[in-house]
């Protein structure tokens, strides 16, 4: 059975990226938008009416975008350039790998509706592999904020920070799972329950489902750690070894292939410095079928109870 | 500057081109050939650019999108004292900065990294745009190759600057008419380009791209029409200069035996006598 969503208030934390760049944008002139045709999805119409010049949509033309935010960037501004996560990686891959990593530009890249969030689309509109092709390049840290909280959190730090990143937002509604007033340090964990018997490691949208997970574990007696790892690159290695050694497995979640995604950025750490009983959870390499994004991350076996059964299976392998 | 004074400067780089070329094994020196006398009127004539501060918020921006051609554009700045003049001999040594394709964060004077094409025009969009939300007067230029202008993010970028009015941004096609493979009119001719350039809505000039005075007067600022952002379409020769290279596709990449090397340098003496 699976653990209910109704629990508690959803947001959508497009809507904290975008009250928050505009709050960013009305002290700092040199905060602009750059879209794709994105103005509805992406939510900068707000932004739009606020700070008109600032707005600056390229239309259906993903490489020019991310050129414009590099050019933008090297004419001393701070552009936040914005589109559904799998055409603003895919399509701009090289240019993102060109103008931002290897130029080492100023320019926030914010994928949204990213993983599954598009799901009744299709697999073009899936971005599941954004993850492993950002997470390649250097230069540009890859952050999945897991609420609204993180998600304002990792705006203002975006803004602040002197380089190239990958913010990845979903529109897939989740609870406060933060706290209010927290702040965002790029490469550093949040724990958000601690255990011995093993941790769970997710971000984005899945944080909540591990969170769920830990509690139904917890009612059969079984003490989770649960990790809130935003920052996909850096990834935080002193928590993950940490959790290797003191927990003695590691399950990870995430709404990405398994392969070359967070489960794979942590188990890079775990087999280098602390090897111990392992578990990705995500799509696995497959293209997905048609649904919901909460119905496919069911499907690919992470419904709550489905991660608690995955958690107490990597249990039984532990020495 | 005088279109004699720059002449002579343009021919003290391919010289120093070919040589390093010679030396390093490998470059591009078909296509460095033809484009020097427009880096060469743009930095000495054209941009107002300062060695002793080269990320001077107003200075005027040049991205050489045709980024294989990184050697013209570092002796450029060598000759305008962005690096030291001795430093090409290290041009693709082991460690040196100086590698086949531009870098900004090692190179002063370089503004965008370049060596996959297409990618210059949009980045050039950007920093224009960038100036008309200051409104500054600083202006970006950027050169691209005619085969490069096949790649689809140029046109996106040609949409975007007529739409955002960019009349202080102009994209400058080396129009030697070879690419790497073959002649531009055997692999997917887009020229001619005006045509293309004016229904976009780009105000367009074509000239000889090495008739320095024709160069200087289409990049001047009283050669902008407002409102719109500018194309010059340089007819130019591939390997210009030199007899046996000259508009020949074998030499996009290929490096001179002794033999020749000697002839380019003689040819290319001989044209400042």
């Amino acid at each position: 059975m699976n653990m209910p969503f109704e629990t508690a208030k959803l947001h959508d934390c497009r809507n904290a990226f975008t009250e928050t760049l505009e709050q960013l944008a009305a002290k700092d002139g040199n905060i602009v938008a750059v879209c794709n045709d994105s103005v509805g999805s992406s939510k900068l119409g707000g932004f739009g009416e606020k700070f008109p010049e600032r707005l600056i949509n390229v239309g259906i033309a993903e490489q020019n975008m991310v050129g414009v935010g590099a050019g933008l960037a090297n004419g001393g501004k701070i552009p936040f350039v914005c589109a559904a996560a799998p055409f603003l990686t895919g399509r701009a891959l090289e240019q993102i790998k060109a103008d931002v990593a290897y130029s080492e530009t100023n320019v926030k890249l914010v994928g949204i509706s990213s993983g599954m969030a598009y799901g009744e689309l299709g697999p073009t509109h899936h971005s599941i592999e954004d993850f492993a092709w950002i997470r390649a390049l250097p230069n540009v840290p890859v952050i999945a904020p897991a609420d609204r909280i993180e998600t304002a959190a990792v705006i203002r730090w975006a803004a602040e920070h002197q380089g190239g990143c990958f913010l990845r937002l979903s529109r897939v509604g989740v609870p406060d799972l933060l706290p209010e007033g927290h702040q965002f340090k790029l490469g550093q964990a949040d724990m958000l329950r601690d255990g011995e018997a093993l941790t769970i490691i997710a971000n984005g949208v899945l944080t909540h489902r591990a969170v769920l997970a830990a509690a139904l574990l917890e009612e059969r007696g079984i003490a989770a750690r649960v990790l809130n790892m935003a920052s996909v690159r850096p990834i935080d290695e002193d928590a993950i070894i940490a959790a290797a050694r003191e927990t003695g497995a590691i399950l990870t979640c995430e709404e990405h292939t398994i392969f070359g995604g967070l489960g794979s950025a942590v188990a890079e750490v775990v087999v280098d410095a602390a090897p111990v009983p392992m578990k990705r959870l995500g799509v696995p390499g497959v293209f997905a079928h048609t649904g919901s994004a909460n119905t496919l991350l069911d499907d690919f076996g992470m419904a709550p109870e489905a991660i608690a059964e995955s958690a107490e299976a990597l249990i039984a392998r532990k020495g | 500057m005088d279109p004699q004074e720059l002449r002579v400067i343009a021919n003290r780089i391919r010289r120093r081109d070919v040589t390093a070329v010679y030396e390093a094994g490998a470059g591009h020196v078909g296509g460095e050939m033809s484009v020097t006398d427009l880096l060469t009127a743009l930095y000495f004539n054209t941009m107002k650019v300062d060695p002793a501060a080269p990320l001077d918020p107003a200075r005027d921006r040049l991205v050489l999108s045709k980024g294989h051609t990184a050697l013209a554009l570092y002796i450029v700045l060598s000759e305008k004292g962005f690096i030291a003049k001795d430093e090409i001999s290290t041009f693709l040594e082991h460690r040196s900065r100086l590698n086949g394709h531009p870098n900004r964060v090692k190179v002063p004077g370089v503004e965008t990294n370049t060596g996959p094409l297409g990618h210059g025009l949009p980045v050039a969009v950007g920093m224009a745009k960038a100036a008309k939300l200051d409104r500054a007067s600083w202006r970006t230029f950027v050169i691209t190759g005619d085969g490069e202008m096949q790649e689809g993010s140029n046109w996106e970028a040609i949409m975007a600057g007529a739409h955002f009015s960019l009349d202080n941004l102009t994209l400058i096609i080396d129009h030697n008419r070879l690419q790497q493979g073959a002649r531009l009119a055997d692999t997917n001719n887009i020229a001619p380009f005006a045509p293309k350039l004016e229904a976009f809505g780009w105000a367009v000039e074509e000239i000889d791209g090495h008739d320095m005075e024709a160069i200087c007067r289409a990049l001047s600022a009283d050669a902008v029409t407002p409102g719109r952002p500018k194309c010059i379409v340089a007819h130019t020769n591939k390997g210009h200069g030199i007899s046996f290279m000259s508009d020949n596709v074998a030499w996009h990449h290929k490096v001179p035996n002794e033999e020749q090397y000697r002839q380019a340098m003689a040819e290319l003496e001989e044209a400042i006598r």
